[in-house]
């Protein structure tokens, strides 16, 4: 079942005085529960696709539907509403909220956005902040815990919505191998406990090989499609 | 609404230094406002009791065309008979009225029989005149064990310099000479009952008799009362009182006119420029504020920009970020005034340990300042108002931003 449908997608940037195509035509489906990779050289589009599958900007040309909905025909309030009922994010950097502990950034979503009952907000944290073992930090500032701990919270941040998407822009780059491998192990368990598909783009060669479909891009082409299965 | 501020109070002490020094230097201008406000209103208050306690009253009510000629002191524009009870009668039934005075006011020659002077005397009904200016017996040089009786039929009170100027002692006896509306020349003698000194100082030459002499030097059948002076149960209702008093007594064909102490005083105008001061000083006050806000919220959304663009990316809704801005600049308004206030008041209470004291004209002036409840509120809202002002614009600019763009700035 079709989830993100990209038709023909041309992302151009227009920074300086020459136009830049970030993406030219891409055409692609990804379907629900998927562990999708993109992989390519630096500026072969990889974040600009992630930027547009997550409602974050849109495309130039082409059109892009996430979850049914045309995404070129929201306006940013309805973009920021669409993005915190059916997508997650986590960042390279983690960004996690500094002034706000573990827990808090993991509430940050429901309370502030979503706006969900007490006793549900708690239980459903607890329940995250278990699953990617970071309960009991879960008082402690971004500051005083690891880079691998801030990007566990940063999946369990964007998984507390139980959103249908979590896209995740390189999520391993600043983690050492080890905890990059217990990042993603964390994320493919989610996918498959949760059903969440999950879509993440990266360069790193051995962290590819935990995707089960992966996309290659190279200069703003989609050149290469290949499907696994990690079983 | 309490997360929103939770995160704001949060954030203001990211940065502690800088918090506290933007939030010292509002609390300064909430400090000086209040201070130098206490002092100002509390000459003011000081200033203008002396003027209507001891000279004025709170209002005065004359005959129409008496105040735009009050420099000659003429005795043909006053109020007598059937009018004169009328306002009287007005006047005590007024809800707003303390006691009132009736005077004649006059200008006459004092000879002690080998110099002879000029003198401005208010004939006055002593007792009435003490319950409406009960300041004016302070500036009686005299034990006065019957204030009430501060004058009696006979005598006079003489300012200062006359009785300096014409080598006067209590007791002598004077020739008072003046010319009464008809043009008819009177003169009465009168011995000198005490010294009396002028609110402004030596350069004054007003005396006060009784009104029963008055009436015998003038020749009058009745008193012909010019000015009647009025002190208010409450100043704080001298708007009020002086609209009711004229809407009661002031018909078009009536010939009266009434007059607040600020129509009739120069110092009026002090006290209009001691308002413009403070409100200089809450300008100054609003600047701080604006000025200090703007830049630490600027700043603020600067610094967080990538971060503007993580809650933007997972959903918060642009007004949701604007609220968060103003929240945080509300907040530091809210924490820099609260400081302020308190050590606001604090140095208040402490003047009013050890009250600045000097002397204005003849008068003895002790300063024990305080501000008004309503105006610590109106300090208080000025600054809130100013605070979400000014971060109006760097919270605008936060709501704004493009998540995409924002999550890819170093």
């Amino acid at each position: 079942m079709t989830l993100i449908r990209l038709e023909n997608v041309t992302k151009i940037y227009h920074t300086g005085e020459v136009p830049v195509t970030a993406l030219k035509g891409i055409t692609l489906e990804i379907g629900k529960q998927a562990f999708v990779s993109f992989i390519g050289p630096s500026g072969s589009g990889k974040t600009t696709l992630l930027n547009l599958m997550g409602v974050l900007d849109k495309p130039t040309e082409g059109n892009l539907l996430v979850n049914g909905v045309n995404i070129s025909s929201l306006d940013r309030a309805e973009a920021a509403t669409f993005r915190a009922n059916t997508l997650g994010f986590v960042f390279q950097n983690f960004n996690l909220i500094p002034v706000l502990t573990v827990y808090e950034n993991v509430e940050y979503p429901l309370l502030l956005v979503k706006h969900v009952p007490a006793e549900e907000r708690r239980r459903r944290i607890l329940t995250l902040l278990e699953k990617v073992g970071m309960v009991d930090q879960k008082d402690k500032y971004p500051n005083r815990i690891s880079g691998g701990q801030k990007q566990r919270v940063a999946v369990a941040r964007a998984l507390v919505t139980n959103p249908q998407v979590v896209l995740a822009d390189e999520p391993t780059a600043n983690l050492d191998h080890a905890t990059a491998f217990k990042v993603i192990n964390i994320m493919h368990e989610m996918q498959k406990e949760l059903g969440t598909t999950f879509i993440f783009s990266t360069h790193d060669a051995k962290i590819v090989g935990e995707a089960e479909i992966l996309y290659t891009l190279e200069d703003g082409v989609l050149v290469n499609q290949e499907t696994k299965n990690r079983n | 609404m309490r997360n929103l501020i939770k995160i704001a109070v949060r954030n203001l002490f990211r940065y502690k230094r800088r918090t506290l020094l933007t939030s010292s230097l509002i609390a300064f201008g909430v400090i000086l406002v209040i201070v130098f406000g206490g002092l100002a209103i509390s000459f003011k208050t000081q200033m203008v009791g002396i003027l209507t306690n001891t000279a004025l009253g709170d209002l005065q009510i004359h005959t129409k065309g008496y105040v735009e000629s009050i420099d000659n002191l003429p005795l043909n524009l006053t109020l007598s008979g059937n009018k004169l009870a009328e306002v009287e009668q007005s006047l005590k039934q007024s809800p707003y009225v303390a006691a009132y005075s009736p005077r004649i006011k006059f200008g006459a020659m004092i000879s002690n029989y080998a110099q002879t002077s000029n003198i401005r005397l208010s004939a006055v009904y002593p007792q009435m005149e003490n319950k409406t200016c009960p300041g004016l017996v302070n500036r009686i040089k005299k034990d006065l064990p019957n204030p009430d009786q501060f004058i009696r039929p006979g005598e006079i009170l003489v300012p200062d310099n006359l009785m300096k100027g014409l080598g006067l002692k209590v007791g002598d006896e004077i020739v008072l000479v003046a010319t009464n509306k008809d043009g008819s020349v009177n003169g009465i003698p009168l011995h000198i009952g005490a010294v009396i000194e002028s609110v402004l100082g030596p350069a004054g030459k007003d005396g006060f008799i009784h009104i029963d002499d008055a009436k015998t030097l003038l020749r009058m059948n009745e008193p012909e009362i010019v000015e009647i002076a009025v002190h208010l149960k409450k100043f704080d209702q001298l708007n009020t009182a002086f609209n009711e008093l004229k809407k009661g007594m002031v018909a078009p064909q009536s010939g009266i006119e009434v007059h607040t102490w600020e129509q009739l005083s120069p110092f009026a105008s002090i006290a209009r420029i001691v308002d413009l001061l403070i409100l200089v000083v809450k300008f100054i006050l609003i600047s701080i504020v604006l000025v200090s806000i703007l830049n630490i919220m600027t700043m603020s959304v600067y610094e967080r920009i990538s971060e503007i663009g993580t809650i933007a990316a997972i959903g918060t809704r642009p007004g949701r970020i604007l609220m968060m801005f103003l929240m945080e600049g509300f907040a530091m308004g809210l924490l820099s005034t609260a400081v302020g206030i308190v050590i606001g008041l604090g140095l208040l209470w402490l003047m009013n340990l050890a009250p600045i004291d000097f002397t204005f004209g003849m008068m003895q002036v002790s300063l024990a300042p305080s501000i008004p409840a309503r105006e610590v509120v109106l300090i208080t809202i000025i600054v809130m108002l100013v605070s979400i002002f000014a971060s109006l614009q760097p919270a605008y600019k936060a709501s704004k931003m493009e998540p995409v763009d924002a999550l890819g700035h170093v």
